[in-house]
């Protein structure tokens, strides 16, 4: 970024009455950029988010917002460049949805708070961006989490910050509220460049939604990356500690524990005609094992992700004669083969005929195996 | 639209305030054990001073003082009420319920016992000076205990504790002072409005007006408060100013009352709640103004229930403000209750 950073962190150290948590935080940020923070739970997102914005002290390093350190800031000026969306849960009295978002302008009113028309137009503005211009006049307190989310997002807005600091702002939101909010931030960032930094719990959306990644666990902070480096399976694996089960970056999906065990059936897939029965394998937790797939197959990385072993084969290649023996020996080993369906793929059509003349049993479903 | 909307009901909702209050003044004036007339009133209150009739010594020296002390010191508590509801984030905190009240008595009843074994008299200053130390020293036992649990009705058992442990040292006491002059102690350790002299009223009445200023200039960071302490801090609120000016002056307010009139039950933690239903809203600049009036009527109506109801037996003032107070405490708690289970 040729921008000089509007926020930054230098050797700082966070943790809880002057117990050091993490240490050795160092973060630059330029206008209109998104950091996310990932990690596991109780690692310490929070803990960071909470002192950049002030509200915990830093051990020691510092906070700096357009250069300046976040204590030296005039509270009323500070505000004017930092806004926060917390995780705590807010529940005022009698206050309608505009009031609450119209809170924001407070470092901009005057002695007694009053809303100047400019305020007015602001706050409407930003209730419409959140889309939440509807429930202007409802009580805070009556309406969902989600519209309650947009209601905090939009006070926060109304600061009109340079920064904008959420503390996992999408947690407990569904999918639909999830993809808007994230778009508002995306639009945010973008548009009134300014910058975000927020924590997540769903990793498969911080890939989509930030610029640069924080990875945080451990005593000494990692320096962020840019997303496509920080996610790797390994990485994401190490991360949060992933010994069973996996997280499959390529497809934001995650998988859960393998099921262990002398593999009982073979399961002959292929162009994501396996899928469902690696998941129904899954859940019924039988040992299983797969091939003969592609490594650029779409269902290649789950059958890796759950089957005991697969058999595969180069992308876009077809299976040389050593790579067939491999299967047959394991559908032989199983006992029994699973078709995902009658004629097989390219790469595993002969296994089927295979299968048959050394009369293994075959099925075509998963639920046959159980009897 | 609905802007203007809120802004007629707020405008409405004072008129109508006044109003009462004009009518209860009247009332307050008029009705006792010597009928005077309206019209006989308003010429004696325009005298601007006792003229040697009965009529006018009454009204001088025993209604009108009553009165203002009701008016006053009804304001002066909701408004303290307020304040104390906005610091612990709970609306069923009052100078009362917490003990705050209690704390301000005993140090006062001390005060009076000591204070006449070596001094004819024991002067009001003395008395407000132990009404504010006594009020602060359980506001501190009570943020101990507050930081602690974090529980609305765990807070209101702890209040209710320390007062009662206040209540106890207090009558034990006055229970062994059986001096003659510390016999008028026990009936203001009931609270009462009446036998308030005018000096003392005018003083009492300064200390409110100013500690109800600044109340109302601190309407701002209120507001803000009442997202919680995180985002007030965010928006720019020095949270550790604001924290100590709330706490002092809710408990110069409370102080008064108690100096003057002794403890008084419930109108701490009913006024403002009521207000806020009436405005619909909890913006505090309109709530502030709104329970001062409110409670001062609250006050002002309670007081004429109290001597009018059994005369020429006196009702103490907190027989009547619980009666009407307690209920709107328990509707509180029960409303709070199933707000939580359907959230």
């Amino acid at each position: 970024m040729a921008d000089k950073p509007v926020f930054a962190a230098e050797k700082l150290c966070v943790g809880y009455r002057g117990k050091a948590l993490i240490s050795g935080i160092d973060l630059s940020l330029g206008r209109g950029q998104i950091l996310a923070l990932i990690g596991p739970n109780g690692a310490g997102k929070s803990t960071i988010l909470k002192t950049v914005t002030g509200q915990l002290p830093a051990i020691s390093g510092k906070t700096l917002i357009e250069g300046r350190a976040l204590t030296q800031w005039p509270r009323a000026e500070l505000a004017r460049k930092l806004a926060v969306v917390l995780t705590e849960r807010v529940q005022p009295e009698m206050m309608t949805c505009f009031e609450v978002a119209a809170m924001g302008r407070y470092p901009y009113t005057g002695r007694f708070g009053a809303l100047s028309s400019k305020d007015k137009d602001v706050v409407w503005d930003t209730l419409r961006r959140v889309q939440a211009d509807d429930i202007a006049d409802r009580d805070f307190g009556q309406i969902s989490d989600g519209q309650r989310q947009r209601i905090l997002l939009a006070r926060a807005l109304c600061q009109q910050p340079e920064v904008l600091v959420l503390d996992e702002p999408t947690s407990f939101l569904d999918i639909h509220n999830k993809i808007e909010l994230l778009d508002i931030l995306l639009e945010t960032a973008r548009v009134k460049r300014t910058a975000v930094i927020l924590s997540l719990h769903e990793i498969d959306l911080a890939e989509k939604v930030a610029d640069l990644v924080m990875c945080v666990k451990g005593e000494r902070a990692e320096a962020p990356g840019r997303a496509d480096e920080v996610f790797t399976d390994a990485h994401i694996k190490e991360l949060y500690g992933l010994d069973r089960g996996s997280y499959l970056v390529s497809r934001g999906s995650v998988e859960l524990v393998k099921p262990e065990g002398r593999p009982r059936v073979f399961v002959l897939g292929g162009a994501g005609s396996g899928l469902r029965l690696y998941r129904e394998l899954q859940k019924k937790r039988i040992p299983f094992c797969a091939g003969i797939l592609c490594k650029n197959d779409m269902e290649y990385e789950v059958a890796r992700a759950l089957a005991q072993t697969v058999v595969s084969a180069g992308a876009f290649e077809t299976a040389d004669e050593e790579t067939k023996r491999r299967a047959l020996k394991l559908m032989r080993e199983c006992g029994a083969v699973l078709a995902a369906d009658r004629s097989g793929n390219k790469l595993n059509a002969g296994l089927l005929e295979a299968a048959r003349q050394h009369k293994l049993k075959i099925l075509f479903s998963a639920g046959e195996l159980e009897e | 639209m609905t802007k203007k909307l809120t802004a007629l009901r707020a405008g409405l909702v004072f008129v109508l305030l006044t109003l009462a209050l004009i009518v209860l003044l009247v009332l307050n004036v008029n009705i006792g054990s010597q009928p005077i007339s309206p019209l006989e009133v308003l010429r004696i209150v325009l005298s601007g001073g006792p003229d040697g009739s009965p009529e006018s010594v009454i009204i001088w020296k025993i209604r009108m003082p009553r009165l203002l002390t009701a008016l006053v010191l009804g304001g002066a508590l909701s408004v303290s009420g307020f304040l104390l509801q906005t610091f612990f984030r709970n609306p069923i905190a009052g100078p009362y319920v917490l003990g705050i009240s209690s704390g301000a008595k005993l140090l006062v009843g001390l005060v009076m016992i000591y204070g006449l074994r070596f001094f004819p008299s024991v002067p009001f200053w003395a008395q407000m000076a132990a009404a504010f130390a006594g009020s602060m020293l359980v506001t501190a036992l009570v943020l101990l205990f507050s930081q602690r649990v974090r529980s609305m009705t765990t807070l209101l058992v702890v209040g209710i504790m320390i007062g009662s442990v206040c209540n106890a040292i207090t009558d034990f006491f006055v229970t062994f002072a059986d001096d003659a002059k510390v016999a008028n102690l026990h009936e203001w350790t009931l609270g009462k409005f009446g036998a308030v002299k005018w000096d003392d009223l005018n003083v009492i009445s300064l200390v409110v007006l100013v500690a109800f200023a600044l109340s109302f200039l601190l309407s701002k960071p209120i507001s803000a408060y009442r997202l919680g302490e995180n985002y007030a801090r965010s928006m720019g609120v020095n949270v550790k100013l604001f924290r100590v000016a709330l706490i002092g002056l809710s408990s110069v307010l409370s102080a008064c009352v108690t100096a003057l009139s002794g403890p008084i039950s419930f109108v701490g933690v009913a006024v403002p709640h009521m207000t806020k239903l009436f405005f619909g809203t909890s913006r505090p600049s309109l709530i502030i103004p709104g329970s001062f009036l409110l409670g001062g009527a609250f006050c002002m109506g309670c007081d004429l229930i109290a001597r009018t109801a059994f005369a020429p037996t006196e009702l103490a003032i907190s027989t009547v403000t619980a009666v009407f107070g307690a209920p709107v405490v328990i509707a509180l708690m029960i409303s709070r209750q199933r707000r939580r289970t359907d959230g």
